[in-house]
């Protein structure tokens, strides 16, 4: 990461997107993604998150990885309340286009449109790409 | 690295974390707390179940920060606060409590 974080300053809070478009499973992505949010939570900056294309599947229900021989880790979204991460957002469209709605997810989040998510992403200070 | 106990040899990490968390069991920990010079109370077990928990759960080890604020909520404010926890668990209940319940070293834990 090359983004100054001010961590000096002390008290400079930053906006920062972690965006996730890949498939939880079959890279390594959607995992090291999610850690990094995990370890930016330590940092008392503003997290958000936002789930588009097959991102959105890291958020579904009833992932079952025995097949492919991989740690299920969907459950640790779930954990992100407790770290103070609340700002979900997933793109409405992704879902559609997947058969996907809310009631899928296994978190509560918030559906944007792709527009309203471009919106989201311009007012960060910071967007990361997973 | 590895861990020996009634006869039966279990695979730690450079650190001494347990590399199958399913091979846990009361008497690992016990070894693994005499490691950490830790005597296992009552209280020491209460935050050894509660990370298990945890875990299990999220599969993850929770943040020391994380840690802390979910004990508060489960098992009361006089619990809930780094005093307590450093007192259990002098160097650090992230690292050494987690070792101990065979956990991973929790994710950001330098």
């Amino acid at each position: 990461m090359s983004e100054e974080m001010d961590m000096d300053e002390g008290g400079t809070v930053k906006k920062f997107m972690f965006v996730n478009r890949k498939a939880p499973y079959g890279t390594i992505y959607a995992l090291e993604g999610l850690e990094v949010v995990l370890i930016s939570a330590a940092f008392d900056q503003d997290v958000s998150l936002a789930f588009l294309d097959d991102g959105v599947y890291e958020l579904v229900k009833g992932q079952n990885t025995k097949a492919v021989e991989m740690k299920n880790f969907s459950s640790t979204y779930r954990a992100l309340e407790g770290y103070d991460i609340e700002k979900l957002y997933v793109e409405r469209e992704s879902l559609e286009v997947r058969g996907l709605n809310e009631d899928d997810l296994l978190v509560d989040v918030q559906v944007l449109s792709a527009a309203e998510m471009g919106e989201m992403m311009a007012a960060q200070d910071v967007v990361i790409s997973f | 690295m590895a861990l020996e106990v009634n006869g039966k040899t279990y695979e730690t990490d450079e650190e001494g974390f347990l590399l199958n968390l399913n091979e846990w069991n009361e008497d690992v920990a016990k070894a693994l707390a005499q490691g950490e010079n830790i005597d296992m109370t009552e209280n020491h077990w209460e935050v050894i179940n509660f990370l298990r928990d945890y875990y299990n759960e999220y599969q993850i080890a929770p943040a020391v920060r994380v840690l802390t604020k979910a004990i508060g909520k489960k098992l009361g404010p006089e619990k809930g606060n780094s005093k307590y926890l450093y007192d259990l668990f002098p160097f650090g209940p992230g690292k050494q409590a987690c070792k101990i319940a065979g956990l991973p070293k929790p994710t950001g834990c330098i």
